[in-house]
Order: structure tokens, then C-alpha cells, then sequence
């Protein structure tokens, strides 16, 4: 990907309506690997007595980070829809730091696009949640 | 011998309905989504009521797959924490004015997660009703499937662990 769709990539990303709506921003994409950050947000909390933000936060995270992953690979043909997604929890992510998660389109065919993708805090060494993902490939 | 009467049904649907709204409203989450629960007797189903905030894709235009994602786990949590909590909210062990003040017990948390798209998710109501398949002292499996229009066309179905809180507090 050059600096232009990379560029054209991050903003399509960011408008994405629910991406928006958590705030998501892009930090890299290009070459069939993602990077977003969804800041924390009172609104996304799971549990009020400890400020968590709650696990279908991280979900939606995941998803984006990975579909990002997966149009960015040089073989992608543009869109691309999850087909399925299972994540693990490792841990609460603290309250009131970003999570970021980071995404990389390990395979690809000409159907199926296959992305393993994990999702930190300010603590990089322990993971909060890891995730493995297949999604479509679209013939471009 | 005298058998004790039957409460009355206000009393028992109040109580109910009031340990419902204080399980999902204490959940800042569940608002953001949108995502309300409906009951009928121990059964809950969920809405997701469409919202434009929930679209993934809007060139075709499609339901976020975290969103979808996210549907399920609330539901499938909600019901959980239903079917653990409803001995204790029937025989009033479970105060309701606790509940009411946001004082809820721990919740099960989730281990691991699995979502299948079935479909694309369309801009409009979406429904989702969970069923737990084993609940165990430690850990619990729930089932749950989302659908729209058509009930025996669900879009999008998972399978989920959870670790159920110490009953010892």
C-alpha cells in the first residue's frame, strides 16, 4: 500500500458509523496488519463497581482491527465481511487507560482470509484478550 | 391444614421485573448499545433496537460484527446471571431494595468467546435469546443465537465460557 491508500484506508476505517461511535483510531495499517486504539470511554463500561470496560467493547475492537488487517493485504479485493471470530479473555483491561489492538492477516486465499489479532493495555507484556478470526475475501 | 396463598401475580411481576432492570440498567454498556431485555415468566429474550450508531458498513449498509458480537454476549451473560441469581430473587433472599440501590452481586465473567456470522446483519431490529448449556459450580457454557425477521433465520450464533463468581464472596 502506498502513503495514498493507506491514508484513503484509515479514514474509510474511522467513518465506519460504530467505529466512530467508540472512538476508534487507526495507527497503522498497510501490508495485511492493523493497529486501532479505542480510548477509554465511561460509556463502554461492563462492570460500574470497578469502571471495566466490558468484554463486547473489545469484541467490536477485534473485529474492526481484524477486517482492517484483511483489506489491507495486497491480495485482498477490497471488502470483507468476519465469518467467524473467537476471543479469549486473559484479563480485565485497567480502567481509564486505551486498549489496543493489533491484528495480522497471517493467510489468505482467494476465498478466505485467516487473522490472529491481540489487544493490550499500557501493560504491553500481558495481553487483556487474544482473538482468531476468519473472514471473506472479495475477488477484486 | 392450611396451605399458604398464593402470592399475588403484581407482587411477583414486580419483583421480577425490578431485579431485570437493576441486572441490565447498572450496565453503562448495555445503554450505550441500546440493548433491552423482555421477559416472559424465566425467559428473557434480547432487543437491539436499530440505531445508525450500530452500522459497520454502510455502503451496503450492514449491522458492525462487533456489535453482533457484543448482542450475544450481553445476552448470553444476562441470561446467565438470570438463571444463577433466580432462586435467590424468588425467595427474597436477593433484597430487591439492594438491587434497586445498585448493590448487584458478582457476575460471571467471560474465559472465552466464539461468534458465527451467519448472515449479514440488516439495518433494522435484531432479537437474541442464549440458553445455558451447562452451569457449573466454576465455569458455565452458554448457547445464544440472534436473529431479525425471521426467527428460523438466525444471522449470527455463538458459544461462550464463563467463570462464575465464588459463592463464598
Amino acid at each position: 500500500m502506498d502513503a495514498d491508500q493507506i491514508e484513503t484506508a484509515r479514514q474509510f476505517i474511522e467513518a465506519l458509523p460504530h467505529a466512530a461511535a467508540l472512538g476508534l483510531s487507526v495507527v497503522q495499517i498497510g501490508d495485511g496488519m492493523a493497529e486501532i486504539v479505542m480510548p477509554y470511554n465511561p460509556c463502554l463500561i461492563g462492570d460500574p463497581d470497578t469502571g471495566v470496560i466490558h468484554g463486547g467493547a473489545v469484541s467490536a475492537l477485534m473485529d474492526t482491527c481484524g477486517g482492517a488487517a484483511v483489506v489491507s493485504h495486497p491480495l485482498s479485493g477490497g471488502g470483507t465481511a468476519t465469518i467467524g471470530l473467537r476471543i479469549d479473555y486473559m484479563r480485565a483491561a485497567t480502567p481509564g487507560q486505551s486498549i489496543t489492538a493489533h491484528a495480522v492477516c497471517h493467510h489468505i486465499t482467494r476465498s478466505v482470509a485467516f487473522v490472529r489479532a491481540t489487544a493490550t493495555d499500557d501493560d504491553t507484556d500481558r495481553p487483556v484478550a487474544t482473538a482468531t478470526g476468519t473472514f471473506t475475501v472479495e475477488q477484486g | 391444614m392450611a396451605r399458604r396463598p398464593p402470592e399475588p401475580v403484581q407482587v411477583i411481576k414486580q419483583r421480577r421485573d425490578a431485579a431485570l432492570n437493576a441486572l441490565v440498567s447498572g450496565v453503562p454498556y448495555i445503554s450505550f448499545l441500546g440493548i433491552r431485555f423482555d421477559r416472559r415468566g424465566d425467559e428473557l429474550t434480547g432487543l437491539l433496537p436499530y440505531d445508525d450508531k450500530l452500522i459497520g458498513n454502510p455502503l451496503l449498509p450492514a449491522i458492525h460484527g462487533g456489535v453482533t458480537a457484543a448482542f450475544l454476549e450481553v445476552t448470553a451473560i444476562i441470561t446467565l446471571s438470570w438463571s444463577w441469581l433466580w432462586e435467590d430473587i424468588e425467595s427474597g433472599k436477593l433484597k430487591l431494595s439492594d438491587l434497586e440501590a445498585g448493590r448487584l452481586p458478582r457476575l460471571p465473567k467471560t474465559i472465552d468467546f466464539s461468534t458465527d456470522y451467519l448472515r449479514t446483519g440488516l439495518p433494522r431490529d435484531a432479537y437474541a435469546r442464549a440458553r445455558v448449556t451447562r452451569s457449573g459450580r466454576r465455569y458455565a457454557s452458554v448457547h445464544a443465537q440472534a436473529w431479525q425477521d425471521n426467527h428460523d433465520r438466525p444471522f449470527a450464533e455463538c458459544s461462550a465460557h464463563f467463570l462464575m463468581p465464588r459463592s463464598d464472596g
